[in-house]
């Protein structure tokens, strides 16, 4: 049935409304990617069988409803049940049964299931009063976890579309710009560019024929934010594109969706056939007389293709090679033509200020940088998941009050953010606030919001030297700078590594850095140098280790690192002699067992296993002392 | 690579019939071949430029810039390990090293009984259970190298982890 009034809509929305308030008994499965990795599918199946059979014959019918994710995938699959508000994690199959009879008849709660606060090894019952949860305040992941991401009339219940409705029938395009001008928006996707300058410099350019497109070619590796909200709430998606394109005139939008994200792709094509359906999309969007249609387009995995001029390229079908800035997209973009580009995320807070105001966006964050801001921490870190926070909040406050602290209680060493263009960070700063600007004058950036923890067994050498093996294989090959720069300060770095560095090798990793900054044409190529510059700012002693001492202190790089078991502690349990791979562990069954280290090949698998944590590593070049 | 055996192209005409036929289409009508053929047949691919009316050396370079493309036929099960930051520091690459020792395949490589090849993949976006690996259409959160042998054996059909 095709909406065709405002009218039509409100009372659609409030008869929703009602009958949810009519059936409160919710059993929500989280069926993000994570979750389904750890059979989430099965459960929320046994869930809809097992309650279907019970609803045939019972007065207060209860509901499952497949959620996206809810950010704390670690912990998956997750089930959160209404009203009650319990959180139960790791639930399999066979605890369906109990869950439906214990929790959802009598009240009773499982305390097998229930979430484990690891800073003091509380259970906690409430899905509000999770740690993770509690500090936080969603706004671009407002529904997620909430509605079911396949039903638009649960977005719609969940106030989805309403700022869409207020924008094309209460505003003139001029007015959203003005809001989203007070609201201070700025890029999620990682370089904070003012999204109402972007958009009123389209509105101005000449010609009929406009674009609104969303980036949701999230290649930064350690982030997924995008991912879950193009899973879990496509529609606010598109319903931030309507008001975008209204605001510059444009009526042909594109989704340009990484290949790698099959749910995500999924999900959207879903949303975009009911929002048509329902006449949210498309001519005469409710009868307001705009028209507007979005296709997807799926991306071909290539990283650079997250820059804006090599996306629209390859919207065009093209190789994605980035362009000069010197031609500004918002006049010629995607087939020449005027075109916005937004990120995902960005496209997510539009729906939400339209809705509620600008001046609301505005009252959170920093001076400069307004409103939340999506991060998935992950790495070394207990908590590991999606969060949204205000923009100003402390590093410290994400990693220990959300993320419960370093995994293990391990020393903390660093948190990368920004991906491959950002750096990484370390102990004195962590009480930054994160914002564009702290971040940037730390020598990082915001980049797509991921952050990853790293305690003291992470080699800062490696990880600047995998950040160039990325980006070598990622690099387009246009720019000289970008393509020989990289390749040849990735040879330096696997000499480092391997412990055959020489004493000019900083220097002259730093004048190649600046070279790259200088003389690449996109941003890809400018930044590339920031992780080695970071990591040589904050742990220049870890690289004149490697070189000068041909030391690994954190115990990583193989070549340097060699491994060996604590007589006091081994209790001869043989799990490494079982999972080392070449048999270079050695012993009888309750006895010490020793590692051959002309063997070995410094996996490391036997530290994995070991459960008295008695395997430990030491510098290698200790081996050649003993030899002579 | 010289083809063994001509390849039918009559999947390839009816992807080719969804899409107008425009450079725009290219990648999208390259991405469905993939999907169908499980690699982009040389002579699917010369059709594909005579009808979207692109030269085949642009069709070339594109096929060639774009990870998600191989000229090369893949095998049964693509196995890929998550090569993203968290993956990384949580000993990623021990899986790396496993699946080579087992399958003693360079990425990108097929093993010679056609049976396994081995993709890299910057990030699945699955993060939070870091070191990932996907086997076929399975993830496995969590992964350990000892367990490796199994994942590959197991496939893509078990759900337990």
């Amino acid at each position: 049935m095709r909406i065709e009034s405002r009218e039509q809509f409100e009372t659609l929305q409030e008869k929703i409304r009602a009958a949810e308030t009519d059936n409160g008994n919710r059993i929500l499965v989280c069926c993000g990617t994570g979750c389904l990795a750890n059979g989430a599918k099965k459960v929320a199946e046994a869930f809809a069988e097992q309650v279907g059979k019970r609803n045939m014959d019972a007065e207060v019918k209860l509901l499952v409803k497949n959620t996206g994710c809810h950010g704390f995938c670690e912990r998956g699959p997750l089930v959160v049940l209404q009203p009650s508000g319990v959180l139960y994690t790791r639930v399999r199959v066979s605890n369906v049964p109990q869950i439906l009879e214990k929790t959802v008849d009598n009240g009773e709660i499982i305390p097998r299931l229930l979430y484990k606060n690891p800073a003091d090894d509380v259970a906690i019952e409430q899905y509000s009063e999770i740690p993770f949860y509690k500090n936080q305040t969603r706004v671009a992941m407002r529904n997620i976890g909430r509605i079911d991401p396949t039903a638009i009339h649960d977005a719609i219940g969940a106030g989805c579309y309403s700022g869409m409705v207020r924008a094309l029938f209460d505003m003139t395009p001029e007015q959203v710009l003005d809001e989203v001008e007070t609201a201070g928006l700025r890029g999620r996707g990682g370089a904070g560019f003012g999204t109402a300058r972007k958009w009123r410099s389209c509105r101005r350019a000449e010609g009929d024929r406009k674009f609104v497109l969303c980036n949701g070619d999230e290649g930064d590796p350690g982030a997924f934010k995008d991912r879950s909200i193009m899973e879990g709430d496509p529609h606010s998606i598109l319903e931030g594109m309507v008001v975008g394109a209204w605001a510059v005139g444009a009526h042909e939008g594109f989704i340009y969706v990484r290949d790698e994200y099959p749910l995500a792709v999924l999900n959207l094509t879903l949303a975009l056939e009911q929002a048509r359906y329902l006449g949210l999309l498309g001519e005469n969007i409710l009868g307001s007389g705009f028209d507007f249609d979005i296709r997807i387009s799926r991306g071909g995995g290539a990283f650079v293709c997250g820059e804006s001029s090599a996306l629209m390229l390859s919207l065009a079908g093209k190789v994605g090679e980035p362009r000069a800035k010197y031609v500004h997209s918002t006049e010629k973009g995607l087939f020449d033509l005027p075109t916005v580009l937004n990120n995902v995320e960005t496209w997510a807070d539009v729906g939400a200020i339209a809705a509620n105001g600008g001046a609301w966006f505005a009252g959170m964050g920093t001076n400069k940088s307004k409103g939340t801001k999506a991060f998935s921490l992950v790495g070394k870190v207990k908590n590991t998941g999606l969060i949204e926070l205000p923009m100003g909040t402390t590093l410290r406050h994400i990693i220990y009050d959300i993320g419960g602290g370093v995994l293990n209680d391990r020393p903390f060493k660093a948190v990368q953010t920004g991906g491959p263009s950002g750096g990484c960070i370390p102990e004195s700063l962590l009480d930054l606030p994160v914002d564009y600007e702290k971040l940037t004058e730390a020598g990082s950036m915001m980049g797509s919001g991921g952050m990853i923890v790293m305690d003291d067994r992470t080699c800062m050498v490696d990880v600047a030297r995998y950040f160039l093996k990325f980006l070598t294989e990622e690099s387009c090959g246009k720019c000289t700078p970008c393509r020989e720069g990289l390749k040849q300060m990735l040879a330096i770095f696997d000499r480092l590594v391997e412990g055959e560095g020489v004493a000019g090798d900083l220097p002259l990793i730093e004048r190649l850095a600046a070279g790259m900054q200088v003389g690449s044409l996109c941003e890809l190529g400018k930044s590339a140098p920031n992780p080695v510059i970071s990591t040589l700012r904050y742990f220049r002693d870890e690289y004149v280790a490697h070189i000068e001492d041909h030391v690994c202190t954190a115990g990583i790089c193989k070549e340097l690192t060699a491994y060996r078991i604590l007589p006091e502690t081994c209790d001869g349990c043989a799990g490494c002699a079982k999972a080392c791979p070449v048999d270079a562990i050695t012993g009888e069954r309750h006895a010490l067992h020793v590692i051959d280290h002309d063997i070995c090949i410094s996996c490391g698998a036997c530290m994995g296993v070991c459960p008295t944590d008695s395997v430990e590593t030491f510098p290698k070049v200790e081996l050649m002392k003993e030899v002579v | 690579m010289k083809e063994t055996c001509p390849v039918e192209t009559e999947q390839a005409d009816a992807i080719l019939e969804g899409y107008p036929h425009a450079e725009a289409s290219l990648i999208q009508v390259l991405q469905d071949v993939h999907r169908a053929y499980n690699y982009l047949p040389c002579d699917v691919v010369v059709k594909v430029a005579e009808t979207l009316g692109v030269p085949l050396a642009k069709v070339f370079s594109v096929a060639t810039f774009y990870k998600a493309f191989s000229l090369k036929p893949q095998g049964d099960t693509i196995i890929r390990v998550c090569m993203g930051t968290a993956c990384h520091i949580r000993g990623g690459g021990a899986l790396v090293d496993e699946v080579e020792r087992l399958l003693h395949v360079a990425p990108d490589e097929t093993t010679p009984d056609m049976k396994f090849t081995r993709n890299t993949v910057n990030c699945v976006g699955a993060c939070a259970m870091a070191p990932v690996m996907i086997v076929g259409e399975k993830y496995r959160g969590n992964a350990r190298a000892v367990r490796v042998g199994g994942y590959l054996e197991l496939g893509g059909d078990d759900d337990a982890n």
